[in-house]
Formats: structure tokens, sequence, C-alpha cells
């Protein structure tokens, strides 16, 4: 769209994104901020912006009271392991919805995104129970069920919208051409869709790892990913907030240094597809 | 081997019946040419044929045996696309050997097939490029390459010349004759327009609303159209037709001639006034008004110089009145 803007009014408008963007950035700057400051200075009233006795200290004490690595590998099994095994799944799933599409598909669609409209908690002690009787809490394994049956319907919603742009002719064109369904998916559709799988398996895997209500209360330490490093440094013996801003600063770090090299990606997975 | 039988094939999408009912056969290495109005059911009864759809009822046989419930990639066909349907994420050497690839056929014998497709349809010095790099018409090229590449049993096109420019479709025109020729392969071609339909044909099969309403070779069409609607639908321009006491006057419904079968006489029997003439250079079209006709349509040469509002007489040329009964059907 060309269209032509007076400088006046560029100037303003790039002012006020960046007004906004301050504002969505600034709680993360704060914990940034806050986990450089002592424990005092962390909680000081009126609070102090940068005037404070910059300090270490905080990452060396949570780096000793807790294995960072080990939630870490736990967060990116999990993070990965959903995302991928989501995909596996939602791919064939979106193919039929989007190419052999039934009279219900749309229902099934809104029905599958209806259940993200459910508070997570409203069916927190049936599947508590069905992973006690299954030996599954506290495990890897069960948490990587239990967050890709949450971030399915989102997958299959974005792969669906990305699918849908792909004109059918070319897969009968592969139907033609001698290929079944496997190889359909595998040589066309798949390599035409890369940079729609590729941006669902970026958000997705930010969703997950941000994911905090089931990996906290489906795990104790064996499985525990980085949301369960930081809660357990919000203790009942007393709020320590420098050291919670550090662990929550290096929880966040991986995932943000991800985002800032796939940003690109990311925007044409946020606005599901409509940027081309 | 390509031979195709259609029985009472019927197709309906929800409660419209869209092909109420087909019979058809088609010899082996013969040129179908499927002709209609745009929404005639031209591109379903193709893809009936694919595999792409399913039918509702009826059988169709490819060399004998049923393929009705056969898929796509099983039934030997090769279709070429309006819209080309290449891979975009392949190349043009890719995209013509996928075919083969798919078949299993090992690797030295794929090449040798593919390097003759690209030699036959000049693509040779393009193997290497993306179908978003190409033209219309080489991409038109590369989807004729990656069916031939096949040997199938009969080739499915449909429209695959309306995208692209005048002269080069004229060309692909000469270009799909003579592959037909060079390899004696049955081919189906759907278009809706009847230039291809005449010159390219062996056999027409003029469609409307999903029935067939005549089969024949371009000239049989041309020279006794089976009904109002044949005789309307083939020939450039149309076959006028003519109803009331004039029919009336030679006993029938309706009567019928060709605007190249139309003289302008002295003291001919139809007596009227020039209107718009359009002039082609090689030929000039003129509409003529009749007192108590339709509007005739008639071809003179290039050189006569008529103008709106002269007053000619007309006269059919002998034996090239052709009559239609009620129904519309050709009366002997
Ligand atoms: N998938 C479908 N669902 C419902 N109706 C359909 C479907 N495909 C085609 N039709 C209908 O069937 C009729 C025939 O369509 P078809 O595409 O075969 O026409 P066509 O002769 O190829 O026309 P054109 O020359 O415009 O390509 C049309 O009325 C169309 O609306
Ligand atoms: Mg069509």
């Amino acid at each position: 769209m060309a269209r032509a803007v007076s400088t006046r009014r560029k100037s303003f408008n790039t002012a006020a994104a960046w007004s906004v963007a301050m504002l969505l950035f600034f709680p993360i700057l704060w914990t940034i901020l806050t986990s450089f400051k002592p424990e005092p200075q962390a909680v000081a009233s009126p609070p102090v912006f940068l005037g404070f006795d910059w300090t270490w200290q905080n990452y060396i004490d949570v780096n000793q009271q807790r294995d960072y690595l080990r939630f870490f590998l736990n967060s990116v099994i999990i993070a990965v392991g959903s995302t991928l095994l989501g995909l596996v799944i939602a791919i064939p799933a979106a193919w039929s919805m989007a190419f052999v599409p039934g009279r219900r598909t749309k229902d099934l669609l809104m029905w599958m995104l209806s259940t993200k409209m459910m508070p997570a908690v409203g069916v927190l002690v049936p599947i508590y129970l069905i992973f006690k009787t299954l030996g599954l809490l506290d495990s890897r394994t069960g948490l990587v069920i239990v967050l890709t049956l949450m971030n399915l319907p989102i997958i299959v919603w974005m792969l669906y919208t990305y699918f849908k742009e792909i004109p059918g002719e070319i897969l009968e064109a592969a139907r033609m051409d001698g290929a079944g369904l496997k190889d359909e998916i595998l040589y066309v559709l798949t390599p035409m869709a890369v940079p729609g799988i590729a941006s669902t398996l970026l958000l997705n895997i930010i969703l997950a790892w941000n994911e905090a209500f089931w990996t906290i209360n489906l795990t104790v330490t064996d499985a525990a990913p980085l949301t369960k490093f930081i809660t357990s440094f919000s203790s009942p013996q007393g709020l320590f907030y420098a050291k919670l801003s550090a662990a929550s600063t290096m929880a966040i770090a991986p995932i943000l240094i991800l985002g800032w090299f796939s940003q690109k990606q990311l925007v044409r997975g946020l606005t599901f597809g409509a940027v081309k | 081997m390509g031979q195709i039988t259609l029985k009472e094939v019927r197709k309906s999408f929800g409660e419209v019946d869209v092909i109420p009912g087909v019979d058809l056969r088609i010899e082996d290495g013969e040129f179908v040419v499927f002709v209609g109005p745009s929404g005639c059911g031209k591109s379903t009864l193709l893809r009936l044929i694919a595999g792409l759809e399913d039918t509702t009822s009826g059988r169709i046989e490819i060399d004998g045996q049923d393929a009705t419930r056969l898929p796509p990639a099983r039934r030997g066909l090769a279709m070429v696309f309006q819209s080309y349907a290449l891979y975009p994420h392949m190349s043009v050497k890719k995209n013509i050997m996928f075919p083969l690839k798919m078949a299993g056929l090992d690797r030295d014998e794929a090449e040798r097939r593919v390097a003759n497709a690209a030699r036959i349809l000049n693509l040779t010095s393009y193997l290497d490029r993306r179908p978003g790099q190409l033209s219309g018409g080489q991409r038109q090229r590369v989807a004729i390459g990656r069916a031939i590449v096949r040997e199938p049993a009969a080739f499915l096109f449909d429209e695959p010349l309306s995208n692209l420019e005048a002269a080069l479709r004229v060309n692909m025109r000469q270009e799909i004759s003579e592959l037909h020729q060079n390899l004696q392969t049955t081919m189906i071609y759907v278009t809706h327009d009847q230039v291809e339909a005449m010159t390219m044909a062996d056999k027409i099969v003029v469609l409307n609303a999903g029935r067939i309403e005549q089969v024949g070779s371009p000239l049989d069409l041309y020279r006794a159209p089976a009904n109002t609607f044949v005789a309307g639908f083939i020939g450039s321009p149309k076959m006028n037709l003519i109803t009331g006491p004039e029919a009336a006057r030679h006993h029938a419904a309706t009567i019928g001639v060709r605007p190249e079968h139309l003289e302008i006489v002295e003291n001919g029997p139809w007596a009227g006034t020039v209107g718009l003439a359009e002039h082609l250079g090689s030929d000039t079209f003129l509409k003529v008004t009749v007192a108590g006709m339709e509007p005739l349509t008639i071809r003179v040469t290039g050189e006569r110089q008529l103008r709106h509002g002269d007053r000619v007489t007309l006269a059919p040329q002998a034996g090239k009145i052709h009559r239609f009964d009620a129904d519309g059907k050709a009366m002997a």
C-alpha cells in the first residue's frame, strides 16, 4: 500500500509506536534491572531506577541454590518435544481439514478453539488423577503430552490457515503424478508450507516454554522446567525480589534470544499468514 | 493403450445434479474435445475420468478395466491443469521427474526421459530454474513435460491455454496437435473455445448443462448439428436461427442458416437493411435487419463496400438450410 504520509505524521507514528513498545517492554526491563540490585534496594520505596549498586550476587546465589542447567534442559525437552509431537499430529489433521473438508469441518475447528476458552484449572483435578494413576506425575513424558494437548488447537488452526493458501490443484497434480497420501504430504505439501510450519513451530515453542500452569502443578523436581525454577524463588519464608528477578531473567533469556533471531518468521506466524 | 468408456456416469454435488448421466466411448489414440458453455460440467466430467472426483453412480472403464473406484494415481492418466499446477519449490527438472520418482523408476532411465521430454518441448536450457522464473508459455510446457514422461494411457487437459495471450495460444495449440501426431496417445481436451475444438479434435463432445448434446467430428457437427444448441454453439459467427412464419414456410419450428451460407443477391427472398458492419480484412460480417425475422448475420468478402442503412436482399445457398422441430431437434 503506497500511501503518501506526511513527515510529521510519520514521526508522530514512530513516537507512538516507540511509546507502546516501551510500555510493553518495561516490566521485562524492570525485572532485568532488579536482578542486578542488592536485595534491600530491590524493594526500596521510592524505587531506584539506575542509581543502585550493581551486583552479580543474585545470579551467583541463584546458581548456588539450584541447578539451572537441569531446569533449562527440562524446558527445552518439554517445549520442543510437545511442539514436534503436536506438529506430527496436526499436519495430517490440518491437511484433511483444508483439502478434504467435510460438512462439520468448520464446526470442528470452532470446537477445538473453544476448548482453549475453558480455564485450565477446570480440568486440573481429573488430569492430576489420571497422571497419578498412570505414573506420569513429575515426568517429562507427561508434560510433553499435556502441553501437546493444550497447544494442539492452536497448532491445527495455524497450519490450517497456511494450508488453505496452497492451491488445491497442486496437490491434485501430485495425485495425478502417482503420489500417495504420504508422498503428497511429504514431498509437496510440507515443503510448500515450510514458512508456515516454521512460524507455527517457533510460536508454539514459545508458548510451551512460557506455559506455567501445568508445568508448575504437575511437576515436583525431576521434570521441573524453568517456570518451576522461577516459582521456587518466591518462597513463603519471605520474598526475595532480586533473586526472583535474577531467576526470571535466566528463565526468559533463552526464549528472548530465540525470539530475537526469528523475528521475521514470528511476525508472519502471529499474523496467521496475513503478511506475505 | 488408452480406451475410455463412460457408462451412465452421474455426478451430483449435494442436491445439484451437475452431470445427470453421460455415456461416452473414447477410442485409443483419439483427440477428443469437450466443449460447452461455462458451468456446463466440462471440468467435472474430466475430473471424474481423472479420479479427482468420485462418481455418484455409473461406471468408468479404462482399457476395459473398471476404474470407477481407482484412485487417480492408479489410473495411468496424466493431467495438465489450467493453472499449470507446477510444484513451486522444485526445479523444472524435478517437476518433470516427479511422476517418475513416484513410479519408482531408476535414476538413469528417469534422467533419460526427462532429457528427452525437455528436448521435445524446448526446455533444455531451463531445467535448473524454478517455475516462478518462467513465462506462462514455458510453464505450460513444463506441465506438459511432466505429463508426457510417464507415458500415460491418456492425457487430460483442462483449458490448458486459456491463461496465455492470443499469439502464444495459437502456437501452443499447434504444438499440442503435433504432440498428438507424434505420440498417438489418447487426449481429452476441455475448452470453451470452439476454434480450439474445431482445429484440434478428432471428435468433439458438445456438453450443455451436464448432458451430451452431440458427439462427432468437427465437420459432422458443422454440417449436421443435431439440435439448435449445437447449431448455435459450433461455428463462428453463430448460425442464424430463424423462427416464425419463415420457418413455418419450410415446415419447421426453427430454421438455421450459417452466415457464410447467406448471399447478397438481386431480388432475393429476404429484403433487409444493413446495420452494424464488422471488417476483419479478409471477411466482413454484416448485421442485416429483415422485417418479421430475427436479425441476420452474413459473411461477405472483405472488399465488399456496404454501409449502414444500405438496402439489400438475401438468399440462402441451396441445400444449406437446417431445419429443427419444436423441441429443437434436427429434422431430416
Ligand atoms: N465442488 C463443487 N461443489 C458444488 N458445485 C460444484 C463443484 N464443482 C463444480 N460445481 C458446479 O458444477 C457445475 C459445473 O462445473 P464445471 O467446473 O464442471 O464447469 P465447466 O464446464 O468446467 O465451466 P468453465 O468453462 O467455467 O470451467 C457448475 O455449475 C459448478 O457450480
Ligand atoms: Mg472448467
